[in-house]
């Protein structure tokens, strides 16, 4: 199993006086740009941490936002690409719906991959909904042009030869060639999310790596759709490599800290929906089916605990948010039955994509947090045989 | 094409179904809905029925019309209305466009006028006046439903919908025609930068109405719309927003049938 530090790189302190709206438009003379530098510096030598600690890295991309920093993904993996040493560096998610020239997407990608030698991990996104208002990126149809700019991008990094040309429905070239190419072959690894069945089995049958965030115990259906894609286009069962899980992770030497970090980092969770209504969801974001059932108020829930419980991953307890899968929380050995248990739910589960830090969480409990994980939790994961379920007889 | 009294009918152009409603007889009228569509028991369609016949389709993309492949842009849609206006052989046309439907009768106009007698724009979109840093429209999908309705009605009230007890069906219309207008009227916002240098191309009457009450639009916006066309009348529908054939469906039809007959209208029409 790998794991892999995530942090939102959030601008805290703005967080406890908005007007209702922590995205597109808290004015940014909220954000005091030294504090900023200070935070930058503080998330990079948490990672470095995690590199030390065997931990792998993911970093992500949203856009005018107190809740993240991280507004040029490519910044963030420059850095990490040159200052660490063996973790791979995830990028999930690299919001291709958000993008207006997947070429430079490419050459970025391929950059990165070069100068870390080989570490890129590609989580390729459409982008959340609530960014398109500052993206301009027309929400209608953004799945065909996330789908032209995936394939163009493949193409651009394994293209060999002459120029190529492009003339898509969205995006145009004439001369491509790409400099550097990727050092990974045919190009690094893919990843990408989905809430849905239909696109979880489109991407078992790419056999791209899934991965879901806030799921819990709702997840396995969406990783069976994926199965039977992965299935009906190989004949073998999809590995648990194939999966990875956003989860928050709070750890600590008794039960009790635990929980007063699993409180903090659920920070993330309480923050993130916290957006001006209009921009929730664009027209176009959702099919068309779905956006009409959201006109009539019907949201159904879609975060279970084991036993079939409904939470409000947005403003449930630490307790709730255990019992769902959501947050990984206690001492070490506590958390290492969490994660086996949800494994095994999953029916292998071979990614943690691992929360390691949000909201309000302090430097010191952070590196304490990711130091009790690598050498008391870590270890024992890598050792342990994740199971691969198979795909149910039709 | 089939007709009934209420219902919406179906109209096939170029492989493309629209759901249509008809009424009435004699010189075509052509209405053009606004970004919310158009429904059946609108009481302005049957009041302007009583000048002639009414042809009311729900855009591509909208209420229950399908989609053609490739379609994305007002200029788009205008040019399958033409291909309507000869598939159906409409002669003398009176186009009336609200809102979007004002922008793509004017998209019409300019490239061809032939089958067209008169222009009536009820508050229309489709040009830009400000400067780049200025927007002449109200960003709409960045306010909620009860701010919409205060900007675009005179009567907010009106606006209201309850979608929750909505029938499924008018339930995704309601979610295509948003979903549409994000596709025709996303960026640039809610116009065509290319219209402004064409619109010398309109060469018959036409008439702008403006529900005063609108602030999705300004009044000098609607005033600079009417003097971008050579020869436009502007004339101003009290009591009424940024949808006049909505909150005054009989003075809305009754000004564009009186225009539609104005000596130099019929000395056109002749």
């Amino acid at each position: 199993m790998r794991v892999y530090h995530f942090t939102e790189q959030p601008y805290y302190p703005a967080w406890n006086d908005h007007q209702g709206s922590l995205r597109i438009n808290l004015p940014n003379e909220r954000c005091d740009p030294k504090t900023a530098g200070d935070l930058y510096h503080r998330w990079y030598d948490e990672w470095l941490v995690a590199d030390d600690l065997g931990l792998d890295i993911m970093l992500n991309e949203h856009h005018q936002t107190a809740t993240c920093m991280s507004s040029t993904v490519i910044v963030g993996l420059s850095i990490l690409a040159r200052e660490t040493k063996k973790a791979r560096l995830l990028v999930l998610g690299y919001p291709l719906g958000h993008r207006p020239d997947p070429l430079r997407c490419a050459e970025e990608l391929s950059t990165i991959d070069v100068i870390s030698r080989g570490r890129l991990d590609m989580g390729f996104i459409k982008g959340v909904p609530y960014e398109f208002p500052a993206s301009n990126q027309n929400p209608v149809a953004v799945m065909d042009r996330f789908w032209e700019a995936h394939d163009f991008i493949i193409k651009a990094m394994t293209h060999r030869g002459e120029n190529f040309n492009w003339e898509g429905e969205y995006f145009h070239y004439r001369q491509v060639n790409i400099w550097p190419r990727p050092v990974q072959q045919p190009h690094p690894p893919i990843w990408s999310t989905t809430g849905n069945r239909s696109q979880a089995r489109l991407l078992g049958e790419k056999g791209y790596v899934m991965a879901t965030l806030g799921s819990g115990y709702a997840t396995r259906p969406l990783q069976d759709a994926y199965r039977a894609g992965y299935f009906a286009k190989r004949g073998v069962h999809a590995p648990a490599d194939r999966f990875g899980y956003l989860g928050l992770v709070a750890v600590a030497d008794n039960e009790a800290e635990a929980r007063r970090r699993g409180d903090l980092v659920a920070g993330y969770l309480r923050s993130s929906a916290i957006v001006h209504v209009p921009f929730r969801n664009p027209p176009g974001f959702l099919a068309v089916e779905d956006y009409a059932r959201m006109l009539k108020g019907q949201s159904p829930p879609r975060t279970f605990t084991k036993d079939g419980r409904a939470i409000d991953m947005y403003k449930g307890s630490v307790q709730d948010l255990i019992d769902a899968g959501v947050l990984f929380c206690g001492t070490p050995d506590q958390v290492y039955e969490q994660i086996v248990a949800f494994c095994e739910y999953c029916g292998g589960m071979g990614n943690l994509l691992m929360m390691g830090h949000a909201g309000f969480l302090t430097h010191e409990d952070t590196v304490d947090n990711l130091t009790l994980f690598g050498k008391e939790v870590l270890p024992r994961l890598k050792a342990w045989k994740q199971p691969v379920a198979e795909v149910a007889a039709a | 094409m089939s007709v009934t009294a209420d219902a919406a009918t179906s109209l096939v152009v170029n492989g493309t179904t629209l759901e249509t409603i008809e009424r009435g007889r004699g010189r075509p009228i052509l209405f053009l809905h606004p970004s919310n569509g158009i429904d059946a028991g609108a009481p302005v369609l049957d009041r302007l029925a009583q000048g002639g016949r009414v042809i009311a389709p729900s855009h591509p993309g909208f209420g229950a019309s399908q989609l053609p492949k490739g379609m994305t842009t007002i200029d788009d849609v205008s040019y399958f209305y033409l291909d309507l206006l000869e598939q159906l052989d409409l002669r003398d046309v009176l186009v009336v466009g609200v809102g979007i439907g004002g922008w793509i009768a004017a998209e019409i106009a300019v490239k061809s006028t032939e089958r067209l007698s008169q222009l009536v724009l009820g508050n229309p979109v489709g040009l830009k006046f400000g400067d780049r840093e200025t927007r002449d429209i109200v960003d709409i999908w960045s306010v909620t439903p009860d701010e919409f309705n205060a900007l675009a009605y005179h009567d907010p009230n009106v606006g209201k919908r309850d979608y929750k007890s909505l029938p499924d069906a008018e339930a995704l219309a309601a979610a295509r025609n948003r979903e549409a207008t994000a596709r025709f009227g996303w960026s640039p916002y809610m116009h065509n930068p290319k219209l402004k240098h064409r619109l010398h191309r309109i060469c018959i009457p036409t008439l702008i109405l403006w529900g005063t009450a609108d602030r999705i639009l300004s009044e000098s916006y609607g005033r600079s719309y009417a003097a971008a066309i050579a020869g436009a009348k502007f004339e101003p529908i009290e009591r009424a927003g940024h949808f006049p054939h909505v909150e005054q469906p009989e003075e809305f039809a009754r000004r564009a049938l009186a225009f539609a007959d104005t000596p130099a209208a019929r000395a056109r029409r002749a």
